[in-house]
C-alpha cells in the first residue's frame, strides 16, 4: 500500500477547495470589470464610510477580545482548581449552546434587552436604572462576547489544565506566594492558550456581519456588513474581494503573531 | 469564602451562556406571535411546526447537509492523516499548514472565496455548492482530532499484525483503526456540530430556494421570527441533551461495571 | 546518633474514605539518609508530601526542630522538595530556575548569581545556565531539580522517586551522586523509593513501609540479615521464607527436618516463620545432609547459578558459585547464623505483612 497516493484526495480537495478560492479572492481584488489590473478596490477602503467601518470593527472586536479575556482567564483558574475530573463534562458545557441556532441564540438578547424586556424587569423590580444598550455599538460588544466567550475560555481551560501540579508545588516548596506563582508559573505557562484565544476571539469579531445585523439595527455598519452588501446586494465582487484582501492582511497579522507566541500549537481548542 | 465566590462567578457566566437558551425555550410556548410580550402557554407551535412545510424542507437540509458533509469529511480526513504519517516532516508540515487555512481564517472570507469559485467555474447554486462548502470546512476539524491519535500510536502495533500474518489492509483495520476510531468520531460530531451551526458560508454558497435552518431564520428576521422556530430548536436542544445523558449514564454503568469486575 | 529533627507524630490520613496512613509515628534525625521504602499504594509519598506540606493529615503531628508545622504551608517550610519527574518550570533558564527561590526571597542579585554556579558546580553542570529544561537529558533535568532545592538551603531535602524515570546505568551512578552530596551538604535527606537495591545502596535508615503501616525500621544490614517478617523479608531481596516450628531455643524444625539456630525466646513448640536467603543456602553431598532435594532449574546469572531445588514439597531458591546440574540430588545445609526466624502474624495490624504474591 503506498501512503503517498493516500493523501491526493485531500490534497485534490485543499487545492481545488481552499487555495484555488483564495487565488480568485485575489484575481477579483486586483481586477477591474474589464478584466485589468487595478489598485482601485483595495484602496477603496480609504473612503471615509468604509473607513469608519473598518476602524469601528477594529475597535469594537479589541474590546469584546479584552472583555473576554477578562471573564475567560479567571473562570479558567477557577474550573482548573475544582479539579474536576471531567474534563470532558465542562468542554460539553461551552460546545452545548452550538446545538442551539446561534442566529436564534442571539435573536434572543433582543428580547433580553428590550425596553421592555426581561433585563429591564429585573432592573426596575431592583429600583436600578434602566438599560437601553439594543441597537448601539454596546449591544454588539455584548453579542460578540456572548457568541466568542468559548472560544476563548476552551484554550486557556486547556493551558491550565496541562500545567503539572508539581510544577505549582515546587514553586510554593521553593517559598512563593499564590500571587507570585501566577504571575511567574501560572500566566507564562498558559500563554500559548491565551494567545490562541485571542485569534479565536478577534478573527470572528473583527468579521462579523451577523452580529451587527441582529444587535445593531441597520444604522450601525462593520466591515463584515459593507463585503456582505457588495456580494450578495451590490454584486460588486471586485470590491468585495478587494475589501475582504485589506481585511485578511488583519487577520493574517492575527495568524502571524500568534504563531510567533505559541510556536508548538499548544493551546489548541481540544 | 473563596468557594462561595468561585461558584458565584461560575455561575453568573453559565446564566449569561445559556439564558438566551432559556428565553428561546420560554418564547416555544408563547401564544402572543410577537417575542415582546407574553400572551400565555400554548403548545399550538409545536403541532403547526410539523405542518410548515417551509421549516420542515429547511431542517431536512441542514440534517442531510450536517451528517453527509461529517462522513465525507470523516473519510477524506481519516485517509488524509493516514497519509501524513508516512510523509516527509517538510510536506506534513506544509498539508497541516494548508489545513489551518479555513480554521483560522474568518467564515466570512472563506465563504466568498468558495462563493467566488463555484461562480467562475458556472456551478449551479443549491444543495450540492453548501455541502461542498461544507465538507471544506469540516475536514480540518476531523484532521485535528484524528491526527493527536495517530501520532499517539505505537508503530510496532502495526509491524506486530504484519509479523502475525495480517495484510496491510487487513492489520489497518484490525489494528490501527480501533485505536484511532474515537479520534474520528470526535472529529464526526465536531463536524456534524460545525455544519448545523453554520450560518455564513452557507449564507454566500446557497442558490436561491434552496435554505437550511440558519439561512431561514436570517430571512425571517426583519419580517419576525416564526414562532415554530423556537418550538424546533427547543426540540433539537433538549433531543442533543437526552442523548448527551443517555451516553453518559451507559458509560457510567460500563465503568461501575468494570471497577466491580476488578473487586471480584 | 544526632539531634532529632523531624517527628511523625500519630500521623493518619485517608483519601476518599481510604485509609492510607493509619497513627504513623517515625522520628528522623539531623544529617541522616532515611529512605521510605515500600510497595506502591504503601503510604511512602503521602508521608512525603505531609512532611513538604502539600497534604495535610487528618489526624496527628507533624513536628519539625520542635515546632509544629502540620497546618503551615509549604512555602513557609524550612524543607525542599525533588519532585517526581522534575518538576523544573519549562519556560524559564536553568539559572532562573535555580534563582525562583532566592528571588522570592528577595537576595541580592550577586549573591543568587554565586549560588547558581555553586549549585551547578556542585551537580556537574557548570556552563548550563543559559540552557532550557527541555534541552537537557532526563538525569541532568534531575541534577538542576536537585540544584534548584539546595541552594535554598534546607535543612531538609525530600525526593520523591527523583531517579523512577533514569536507566539503569544512569541511576547506579546518581545513586553515588546523592550520597556525596548529602556528605557535602551535610543535611538530612527523606528519600522514597520502591526500589531495593537503591535503599540498600544510600541509606543510613530505611523504613519499610506497606499498607500504611511501618514494617520495620533499621540500617540496611539489619533490614536485609534480620528482617521481623515475612513481608519485609520478601520485599528486600530474594529469599526462601519457610513456615516452621520452633521446637525450643536455637532449635528450629524447616520441612520436617531440625536446625540448629541462634534466636532464642520464640517459646517451645510455636509455629514461626523462617527466613533463609538464597546466598546463604550451601548445597552439599545428600548424605552430608538430613534435607535432601532435586535441582528442577538452573540459570546462570554472570556472578553466580541460581537454581531451584525442590525438598520436602518446597521449592528452595539458592544461590551458589558451583553449579548443580538439573536432576541431581543434593543435600541443603544452612549455617545456623543465617537461619532468621520471626514470628507469624497474628494481630489485625499486622495482616500488612502478607504478600500478595
Amino acid at each position: 500500500m503506498n501512503k503517498k497516493m493516500l493523501s491526493l484526495p485531500y490534497l485534490f480537495w485543499s487545492i481545488a477547495f481552499i487555495l484555488i478560492p483564495l487565488g480568485m479572492i485575489f484575481f477579483y481584488g486586483f481586477t477591474d470589470k474589464t478584466g485589468a489590473f487595478t489598485l482601485e478596490n483595495i484602496l477603496a477602503i480609504s473612503q471615509a464610510e468604509h473607513m469608519k467601518a473598518l476602524w469601528l470593527s477594529i475597535l469594537l472586536s479589541l474590546i469584546s477580545t479584552i472583555i473576554c479575556l477578562a471573564l475567560a482567564y479567571p473562570l479558567g483558574l477557577i474550573l482548573t482548581s475544582m479539579e474536576v475530573n471531567q474534563n470532558g463534562f465542562i468542554i460539553v458545557l461551552f460546545i452545548l449552546p452550538m446545538w442551539m441556532n446561534f442566529l436564534l441564540r442571539t435573536l434572543a438578547w433582543q428580547t433580553l434587552l428590550e425596553k421592555t424586556g426581561v433585563i429591564n424587569g429585573i432592573l426596575s423590580f431592583l429600583h436600578l436604572p434602566s438599560l437601553n444598550i439594543i441597537n448601539t455599538p454596546y449591544a454588539i460588544v455584548l453579542g460578540m462576547v456572548y457568541n466568542f466567550l468559548p472560544f476563548m475560555v476552551l484554550p486557556i481551560y486547556n493551558s491550565l489544565a496541562k500545567i503539572d501540579r508539581n510544577v505549582i508545588n515546587a514553586a510554593k516548596d521553593l517559598g512563593a506566594g499564590n500571587l507570585y506563582i501566577l504571575k511567574r508559573i501560572i500566566l507564562p505557562l498558559s500563554f500559548p492558550g491565551i494567545v490562541s484565544g485571542i485569534t479565536m476571539v478577534f478573527v470572528p469579531a473583527l468579521t462579523t456581519f451577523v452580529i451587527s445585523t441582529l444587535l445593531g439595527g441597520s444604522k450601525i455598519l462593520l466591515i463584515g456588513n459593507v463585503i456582505e452588501q457588495e456580494f450578495t446586494q451590490a454584486s460588486n465582487w471586485y470590491l468585495g474581494s478587494g475589501l475582504s484582501i485589506v481585511l485578511m492582511v488583519f487577520i493574517i497579522i492575527n495568524m502571524v503573531l500568534s504563531a510567533i507566541f505559541d510556536k508548538d500549537g499548544e493551546g489548541g481548542l481540544l | 469564602m473563596k468557594k462561595t465566590v468561585y461558584r458565584i462567578y461560575t455561575s453568573i457566566i453559565f446564566l449569561f451562556l445559556y439564558a438566551p437558551i432559556g428565553t428561546l425555550m420560554v418564547l416555544s410556548f408563547n401564544s402572543s406571535k410577537t417575542r415582546a410580550k407574553w400572551g400565555g402557554f400554548t403548545l399550538k407551535w409545536y403541532s403547526e411546526l410539523f405542518q410548515n412545510d417551509a421549516i420542515m424542507k429547511a431542517l431536512w437540509n441542514t440534517l442531510a447537509i450536517a451528517f453527509l458533509s461529517a462522513v465525507f469529511a470523516s473519510i477524506i480526513g481519516t485517509i488524509a492523516c493516514i497519509a501524513m504519517t508516512g510523509m516527509k516532516k517538510k510536506w506534513r508540515s506544509v498539508l497541516l499548514g494548508i489545513t489551518n487555512i479555513p480554521m483560522l481564517n474568518a467564515d466570512i472570507v472563506t465563504g466568498i472565496s468558495l462563493m467566488l469559485l463555484f461562480l467562475t467555474f458556472g456551478f449551479k447554486f443549491g444543495f450540492l455548492t453548501i455541502l461542498l462548502s461544507h465538507i471544506t470546512f469540516n475536514i480540518p476539524f476531523v484532521i485535528l482530532s484524528v491526527m493527536p491519535r495517530m501520532q499517539g500510536l505505537n508503530p510496532s502495533t502495526y509491524e506486530a499484525a504484519l509479523d502475525l500474518g495480517a495484510g496491510p489492509v487487513q492489520a489497518f483495520f484490525k489494528v490501527v483503526f480501533p485505536d484511532i476510531l474515537p479520534g474520528v468520531l470526535t472529529g464526526f460530531l465536531m463536524a456534524f456540530t460545525m455544519s448545523l451551526d453554520d450560518f455564513i458560508i452557507t449564507h454566500f454558497t446557497k442558490g436561491a430556494g434552496v435554505d437550511t435552518l440558519s439561512t431561514k431564520i436570517y430571512t425571517e428576521v426583519k419580517k419576525g421570527i416564526k414562532p415554530e422556530m423556537y418550538a424546533l430548536s427547543t426540540l433539537i436542544f433538549i433531543a442533543v441533551i437526552l442523548l448527551l445523558l443517555l451516553a453518559n449514564s451507559r458509560s457510567k454503568i460500563k465503568s461501575v461495571k468494570t471497577a466491580e469486575r476488578g473487586k471480584s | 546518633m544526632n539531634k532529632e529533627l523531624i517527628n511523625l507524630n500519630h500521623i493518619s490520613k485517608s483519601f476518599d474514605g481510604q485509609m492510607v496512613l493509619d497513627a504513623l509515628c517515625l522520628s528522623i534525625h539531623e544529617n541522616e539518609f532515611l529512605t521510605l521504602l515500600g510497595p506502591s499504594g504503601c503510604g511512602k509519598t503521602t508521608t512525603l508530601r505531609i512532611i513538604g506540606g502539600f497534604e495535610t493529615p487528618d489526624k496527628g503531628q507533624v513536628i519539625f526542630d520542635n515546632q509544629d508545622i502540620t497546618t503551615l504551608p509549604p512555602n513557609k517550610r524550612q524543607l525542599n522538595t525533588v519532585f517526581q519527574k522534575y518538576a523544573l518550570f519549562t519556560h524559564m533558564s536553568i539559572a532562573e530556575n535555580i534563582a525562583f527561590g532566592l528571588r522570592v526571597k528577595n537576595k541580592s542579585n550577586a549573591y543568587i548569581q554565586d549560588k547558581i554556579k555553586y549549585a551547578l558546580k556542585l551537580v556537574n553542570l557548570d556552563g548550563y545556565e543559559n540552557r532550557k529544561p527541555d534541552s537537557l537529558s532526563g538525569g541532568q533535568q534531575q541534577r538542576i531539580a536537585i540544584a534548584r532545592a539546595i541552594v535554598n538551603e534546607p535543612k531538609v531535602l525530600l525526593l520523591d522517586e527523583p531517579l523512577g524515570a533514569l536507566d539503569l546505568k544512569l541511576r547506579q551512578d546518581m545513586q553515588y551522586e546523592l550520597i556525596r552530596l548529602k556528605n557535602e551538604l551535610g543535611i538530612t535527606f527523606i528519600y522514597v523509593t520502591h526500589d531495593q537495591e537503591e535503599a540498600l545502596t544510600m541509606s543510613d535508615t530505611i523504613v519499610v513501609m506497606n499498607q500504611g503501616y511501618i514494617q520495620q525500621i533499621g540500617t540496611p544490614e539489619t533490614i536485609y540479615n534480620e528482617p521481623e517478617n515475612a513481608f519485609v523479608a520478601d520485599f528486600i531481596g530474594d529469599s526462601n521464607i519457610i513456615s516452621s516450628i520452633m521446637v525450643r531455643d536455637k532449635l528450629v524444625e524447616i520441612l520436617g527436618v531440625k536446625f540448629d539456630c541462634v534466636d532464642t525466646g520464640f517459646g517451645e513448640g510455636r509455629p514461626v516463620d523462617v527466613v533463609i536467603r538464597p546466598e546463604d543456602v550451601e548445597l552439599v553431598k545428600p548424605e552430608e545432609s538430613g534435607l535432601n532435594g532435586i535441582v528442577t532449574d538452573i540459570i546462570f546469572k554472570g556472578v553466580h547459578y541460581e537454581m531451584c531445588v525442590m525438598a520436602n514439597g518446597f521449592e528452595w531458591i539458592v544461590h551458589s558459585t558451583k553449579m548443580s546440574p538439573v536432576n541431581s540430588t543434593v543435600g541443603i545445609k544452612v549455617d545456623p547464623f543465617n537461619i532468621q526466624i520471626m514470628n507469624k502474624p497474628e494481630s489485625e495490624d499486622e495482616e500488612a505483612v502478607k504478600t500478595d504474591e
